[in-house]
């Protein structure tokens, strides 16, 4: 049995049916394009509504076992072209023209557990709210957390499915949880995300509990739910990688309103409930970096001031954004904006003639699409 | 309460790819609670010094230095984890500030660094952790009526029958749960208070005993999730005619277990003596004043202003049990620290009285 997952017209949802293949399929090629009714998603395209999916990436079944997968797919219109709303074709595409610089991620995925009526937070008092923030954060005893079997049961879902899943602890505000997935290099960072959170909802229907990724559920003195995004390229990983990311730095300060539109399916306007600049939030106004500074935009953490290389944090995207939205948007603003594409000379050790071939291809490439535009 | 309805959570059953969860835990910034999150790890080990140093957001944990948010948490500890089985582990950490140096909070390092001066006289410490079950909400002790008060203390201590115990599944659970751990869990019984119980841990020989007491305690509070109750270890939880909680200390260095040992216990307990002020403001987290509630001289308690001893005396700060008196050697019990106390603090401080001989 073969579920394929598919993003629907919100940008936000996902849906899945499920297919018998005759055997076990040994990679994604073996499996065959299907497609669905795009008229009962958002995404019907006029008077044609079927709507292509073409499987891209699979993953072991945690909820049948045996030789079942989870299929993610792609949409695509009939014509075979990506469909309006697939936001994952672009992402592909750049994540090979910037291959060279190994772009890596990882996304620290909060959300909020809702009662199965969807109304208040799971395990909250009806008519009321818990004691204010403050002993949840990483806590234990039925007092502090909440859903927590739900936790476990997706940490060990997600490593038996194959997802990269790296961690995870109980947030701030009550019945609020983070897992984090990666380090993923490329177009896998999106791939897992979405079918980490398909499992994610799909495991609380077993608890009869509803996740909600809204960026601002509870509105008064209770956090936020976000998708921090970690990142760092090839050179940023090696010795004098700190100077890379503080240039990254200036690229992102130029692009701050790209990257918010980017940064939420609705153009901004849910992060505009998010990020107020209280609750370890940056105001959504203005770029900002620091190191450790939770309430800045960016957050370079103290162990990579120290050491001199690694990675930065983008703390801006929403819980609802869509990681092949922002890690596009990240390659883009960070490797391609900038004309003058910089390859470390340390970094030059480690590539093959033919990698720095392809960068400057790339670079040939960004160039060329400039001068098509004027 | 949730969806499944009491029954096993069918997920943990699941392969992990030959990957492991560490769940690292530590002591947050009221020097009571714990937190703690998970890690993936991608191979098994059962040596902290194998684990890389993590960090954690001191702001939301009272641990936070000005605009330094970023705690490190070094493993110092690992035990298997009874929750998630297979080779997933329960790491305890020390937290260090962004320096690397020891965290203000952070009490194990100079119990850590003490034991080791005193190394060679062997002190081993069993600790006797009292605690009381809420329910979930945290304010109503669990099993008692609404509204009301069960019946006076007398019939509960070590008690049998459901009018007797109350909680008995998780303090089940709980003593498996350490068993399977590795935590040196050496006994139990229900205590004098309705829904209060005991446990102890040792002998356990120098920063051990910090070490596996804490993790019991979050194996405790952890295990009393499943069952939808609080754990509470605060020292007197009910004020008015109903016992409180401790952390009675069980003490002997090697000269004291050895033959004419007893002279040893007599001059430890002098120098208790002369330090008892110093041991008061160690033996909770709030320098004394948690103690304040419970050390009454009432309920088996000794008086908090008065240091006194005796053999097979509960109402004494230290009792030296009487099997010792009469065999000659052995050990001698501090009843002063109450349960909420920090057991790094405890043992650092009874090691600098009676093996350092130096105060603070």
């Amino acid at each position: 049995m073969a579920y394929y997952i598919w993003i629907d017209g919100s940008g936000e949802n996902l849906r899945g049916k499920t297919k018998t293949l005759p055997r076990k399929p040994n990679s994604v090629k073996d499996l065959p394009e299907w497609n669905f009714d795009g008229s009962s998603t958002n995404q019907s395209t006029g008077e044609n509504s079927d709507v292509l999916l073409k499987p891209v990436a699979l993953y072991r079944d945690p909820f049948r076992g045996g030789d079942n997968i989870l299929v993610m797919c792609e949409t695509l219109c009939p014509d075979g072209t990506p469909h309006p709303t697939n936001k994952r074709h672009s992402c592909k595409e750049k994540m090979e023209r910037v291959h060279a610089h190994r772009p890596w991620f990882g996304i620290e995925q909060e959300y909020t557990m809702f009662a199965s009526n969807g109304v208040q937070p799971y395990c909250w008092p009806t008519n009321g709210y818990p004691g204010p923030q403050g002993p949840y954060y990483c806590g234990v005893g039925a007092d502090k957390v909440y859903g927590r079997k739900i936790v476990e049961a997706h940490y060990r879902a997600c490593l038996y499915a194959g997802i990269k899943i790296a961690g995870s602890n109980a947030e701030v505000m009550p019945s609020q949880w983070e897992y984090q997935v990666g380090p993923c290099e490329g177009i896998e960072m999106g791939d897992m995300l979405w079918v980490s959170r398909w499992i994610l909802c799909r495991v609380a229907e077993e608890f009869d509990v509803v996740i909600s990724f809204d960026p601002k559920p509870i509105s008064g003195d209770w956090n936020g739910a976000g998708c921090h995004t970690n990142i760092s390229t090839e050179a940023m990983r090696h010795s004098g990688g700190l100077a890379v990311i503080k240039e990254a730095m200036a690229n992102f300060e130029k692009k701050h309103i790209e990257h918010i539109q980017a940064y939420d399916p609705n153009g901004g306007e849910d992060n505009r409930r998010r990020l107020t600049g209280a609750h370890e939030t940056a105001s959504i106004h203005e770029f900002s970096y620091g190191v450790a500074d939770r309430g800045a935009s960016v957050r370079i953490p103290r162990h990579v001031q120290h050491d001199g290389c690694g990675y930065f944090e983008d703390r801006r995207p929403s819980s609802n954004a869509d990681p092949y939205t922002v890690t596009d948007r990240i390659v883009q603003t960070m490797l391609l904006d900038n004309m003058a594409l910089k390859l470390k000379d340390n970094s030059k050790e480690t590539q093959t003639p033919d990698q720095i071939e392809l960068a400057k291809m790339a670079l040939a490439l960004d160039e060329v699409e400039v001068d098509l535009k004027k | 309460m949730d969806g499944l309805d009491g029954q096993v959570n069918p997920f943990m059953d699941l392969d992990q790819g030959g990957k492991c969860q560490a769940y690292y835990m530590w002591i947050d910034g009221t020097g009571q609670g714990m937190r703690g999150k998970t890690k993936t790890i991608m191979k098994p080990t059962m040596n902290p010094d194998d684990l890389p140093i993590w960090n954690f957001d001191g702001s939301s944990t009272g641990q936070s230095m000005g605009e330094n948010s970023d705690i490190y948490i070094k493993p110092v500890a690992c035990f298997k984890d009874p929750f998630r089985r297979g080779d997933n582990i329960l790491v305890m950490c020390e937290t260090l500030d962004h320096e690397g140096n020891p965290h203000p909070t952070n009490k194990r390092r100079r119990c850590f660094e003490h034991m080791e001066k005193c190394a060679d006289l062997h002190p081993w410490f069993g600790i006797e952790q009292e605690y009381t079950m809420f329910d979930f909400t945290g304010t109503h002790p669990y099993g008692w009526p609404v509204n009301g008060y069960p019946g006076p203390q007398g019939p509960y201590y070590c008690g049998v029958g459901n009018d007797k115990v109350k909680g008995r599944k998780i303090v089940e659970a709980h003593y498996r749960a350490c068993m399977y751990s590795g935590i040196k869990i050496a006994g139990s019984n229900a205590e004098v208070m309705p829904s209060q119980w005991e446990y102890q841990v040792g002998p356990c020989e120098g920063i051990e005993m910090g070490d596996h007491l804490w993790v019991s305690r979050w194996i405790l509070m952890r295990v009393a999730e499943e069952f939808n109750v609080v754990v509470s270890f605060d020292p007197k939880p009910i004020p008015g005619d109903w016992n409180g909680a401790g952390c009675h200390c069980n003490i002997s260095t090697l000269p004291m277990r050895e033959p004419g040992g007893l002279e040893k216990i007599y001059e430890a307990i002098e120098l208790m003596g002369e330090r008892h002020d110093e041991h008061i403001y160690d033996y909770d987290p709030t320098g004394g004043e948690d103690n304040k509630r419970r050390l009454t001289g009432l309920h088996e308690t000794a008086s908090i202003d008065k240091f006194n001893y005796g053999v097979a005396h509960r109402g004494a700060s230290i009792r030296i049990p009487r099997q010792v008196a009469a065999d000659g050697h052995g050990y001698f019990e501090d009843r002063r620290p109450s349960s909420n106390a920090d057991p790094y603090t405890i043992t650092d401080r009874i090691v600098q009285t009676i093996c350092l001989n130096e105060c603070i």
